[in-house]
């Protein structure tokens, strides 16, 4: 890798990569945290969202437990500093920038494959450094397979919640400006989304990640291209039917802005449909990324990685069952809560527009 | 009618040219065909040999059209191969491409078109049951179920589906074709099951919704007041209108029967188009990869524009502007 140039705007701290890492890491976690906060504060002070949330709240509250506990974990592998508090039996992992997760689980590699709460490797029967330490197991590296199904749960979010920061305000834009203006840019916009559409969307991920790349980012933004025209569509159609209600009229006879109008009276009412569709995207989008893995384009340390390993190992004999039962359970938790929060979010925000298939 | 038909047809090719287009700017602007001879010949090759690679395979042009290159660059070749059928050679193993793609689509269409029939009829009808109990337990379970078969990943469902049919109980062979008719149906029954019971949970969700607006409206309570019995109501008032979304979804998957199913086919061993693409990733072969982009994206345009066709012949209320 080339190491990148120190920031200019912290001239002479003289930082570490892992330290820089470390940095970024948490000044993410830190911005998703004031966005939270702020979603937050702006849906206690509206009466209507207010009563949403709180129906799906008393509809769903096991799933939108389940959902906090993942986002906890992700919380837990997305806060990094580089020292070395409880690392000694490690010298390496001292000078890395690592997580509070990290942190818990140092030291307790193993050689290779062993079963839940063995005493003994898999295969060689040699004795294992922490008997009975691994509730699940550990992976062919000798990696706690319980460790690893934790960290998935950031690399899972960070998937679905980059992407849709990605897909979500393209598609609004597009969409909005497209049911607005009408005509010319009606047109462009919708030849767009015609054109994207047209291929199927597994093979044009593939086409996008094998020509940016294989990176986390490329990923995202892969995703991003094919997962943006389904909400394009509906946001353009909502736009369409909104811009013949009354008070835009009304509006537009007082001589209010076009770019007023749209951020005023538009864009708040297509604030529903956003919050549907990121629930709704999420967990298809998770989905899509085990498939990727599986074709060896996917993000480093997904669940679906880890599933990808699964044909190997289940055809061994005997069979390591442990690793693809440990992903594929954490991937259905999390998608099942996430996809039961979205249908009590369709029920509750919009129980008429909203039919695609999520 | 003629007029509408004619126009639908030309707004299809344009789309088609904005596929090709897009593509183009994919595989030669965003990565160059430098970048393509070196992922096939390797990172440190000598520039004499990426320059020899290039001309073999065909990159050695100019890429965009300008003076003294209107005719004779990338762009206005590619427009002209693809148009014309004309795929080249693999950029991984020389072999045709075309010959690949029409020995593949067979397996593929062996496997993807009972799995869409069997999948079509049982979609139906369970969401057709489950509309008919709405508001019921029995719906609730049902959607509760979709919802849980849908939260699935289809890695899981292939991976379980050999291990416990395949390896433990040996019901079925793990993965291999042997195009026989005798013994074909052997190979193909798992991955048939496996991709029924897949797209089982989010069809009899969609498919549910679609029922239960359909029965929402004014003419079911029309037909109700008139003493028409719930079960004719369902077959023969609801199940016909909901026949537009139905078919809008059906025909939206038809292409996908041509390009195979890419997991299905990669795991259970199957030699069709979704094997050819995996393959085509894993060896880096862009032209292939193009190829088969292009081709289905074809194929979803004329299918588009048969949907649209056809509703006209099955709702007398569209019409044509």
């Amino acid at each position: 890798m080339i190491p990148s140039p120190p920031l200019a705007f912290v001239p002479q701290l003289a930082m570490t990569e892992p330290a820089r890492a470390a940095l970024t890491s948490n000044l993410i976690v830190g911005a998703l945290l004031v966005g939270l906060a702020l979603a937050i504060r702006s849906i206690r002070k509206d009466d209507v969202w207010r009563e949403a949330f709180q129906q799906v709240w008393a509809r769903r509250k096991v799933p939108v437990v389940i959902l906090g506990l993942y986002v906890f974990v992700a919380l837990l592998d997305s806060v990094t500093w580089v020292g070395a508090s409880g690392a000694l039996e490690d010298q390496v992992a001292a000078h890395e920038a690592r997580s509070v997760l990290d942190r818990m689980f140092t030291g307790t590699t193993e050689k290779s494959y062993s079963a839940p709460f063995a005493t003994q490797e898999f295969y060689d029967a040699s004795a294992l450094r922490h008997p009975r330490r691994h509730p699940l197991g550990t992976n062919i590296l000798g990696q706690d397979v319980l460790y690893m199904t934790l960290k998935g749960a950031r690399v899972a979010l960070l998937i679905g919640g980059l992407t849709s920061l990605i897909a979500i305000p393209l598609a609004l834009f597009f969409g909005v400006s497209a049911g607005y203006f009408g005509r010319r840019i009606d047109d462009v916009v919708f030849f767009l989304m015609n054109t994207l559409a047209s291929m199927p969307s597994i093979l044009l991920l593939i086409a996008l990640i094998m020509a940016m790349g294989r990176s986390t980012l490329s990923v995202c933004v892969a995703l991003g291209v094919t997962s943006w025209v389904a909400f394009c569509r509906l946001s353009r159609g909502e736009t369409m039917k909104l811009r013949e209600m009354d008070y835009v009229h009304a509006a537009r006879s007082l001589g209010v802005s076009n770019v007023r109008i749209v951020l005023r009276h538009i864009v708040p009412n297509l604030m529903h449909l956003v919050v549907i569709t990121f629930v709704l995207m999420f967990s298809g989008l998770v989905l899509s990324e085990a498939v990727l893995s599986w074709l060896g384009i996917g993000v480093d340390g997904s669940w679906g990685q880890m599933i990808a390993q699964a044909k190997d190992e289940l055809s061994r004999e005997p069979a390591i069952w442990w690793n693809v039962t440990a992903a594929g359970v954490a991937l259905f938790g999390l998608l099942l809560a996430v996809n039961l929060i979205g249908d009590a979010l369709r029920d509750v925000l919009d129980p008429r527009t909203l039919r695609e298939r999520g | 009618m003629l007029a509408y038909v004619v126009r639908r047809l030309s707004y299809g090719a344009l789309v088609v040219l904005g596929v090709l287009f897009f593509l183009f700017v994919l595989f030669f602007a965003v990565s160059t065909p430098d970048d393509i001879a070196r992922r096939a010949i390797g990172d440190k090759a000598m520039p004499e040999v990426i320059e020899q690679w290039k001309i073999n395979h065909g990159y050695d042009k100019p890429k965009w059209p300008g003076p003294g290159q209107w005719s004779d660059n990338l762009l206005v070749e590619h427009y002209r191969r693809m148009l014309t059928f004309d795929f080249g050679r693999s950029d991984a193993d020389g072999t045709p491409i075309l010959d690949r793609i029409a020995k593949g689509a067979g397996p593929s269409l062996a496997l993807t078109l009972p799995m869409f029939a069997i999948g079509l009829v049982i979609g139906l009808t369970l969401s057709l049951f489950v509309a008919f109990f709405r508001e019921t337990y029995i719906d609730k379970a049902g959607v509760f179920l979709a919802v849980l078969g849908m939260s699935v990943s289809v890695l899981l469902y292939i991976i379980a589906g050999q291990f416990l049919l395949g390896k433990v109980l040996k019901w079925f062979p793990v993965s291999g074709f042997d195009p026989a008719p005798g013994v074909l149906w052997r190979f193909l029954a798992l991955p048939v099951a496996v991709g029924v019971i897949a797209s089982l949970g989010s069809d009899v969700r969609f498919y549910r919704t679609v029922f239960v607006e359909e029965i929402h409206k004014d003419y079911v309570r029309t037909a109700r007041a008139k003493g028409c019995g719930e079960g004719r109501i369902m077959s023969r008032h609801v199940l016909g209108n909901a026949m537009i979304p139905v078919l809008t979804n059906v025909v939206m998957v038809i292409p996908f029967l041509f390009t195979g199913a890419l997991l299905t086919e990669a795991f259970f061993g199957i030699p069709g188009l979704g094997s050819l693409t995996v393959d085509a990733i894993n060896a880096n072969d862009f032209s292939t990869l193009r190829s088969m982009v292009y081709i289905s994206a074809l194929l979803f345009v004329v299918a588009q524009i048969l949907t649209d066709i056809s509703y006209t012949l099955v709702d007398p209320r569209v019409r044509l502007e």
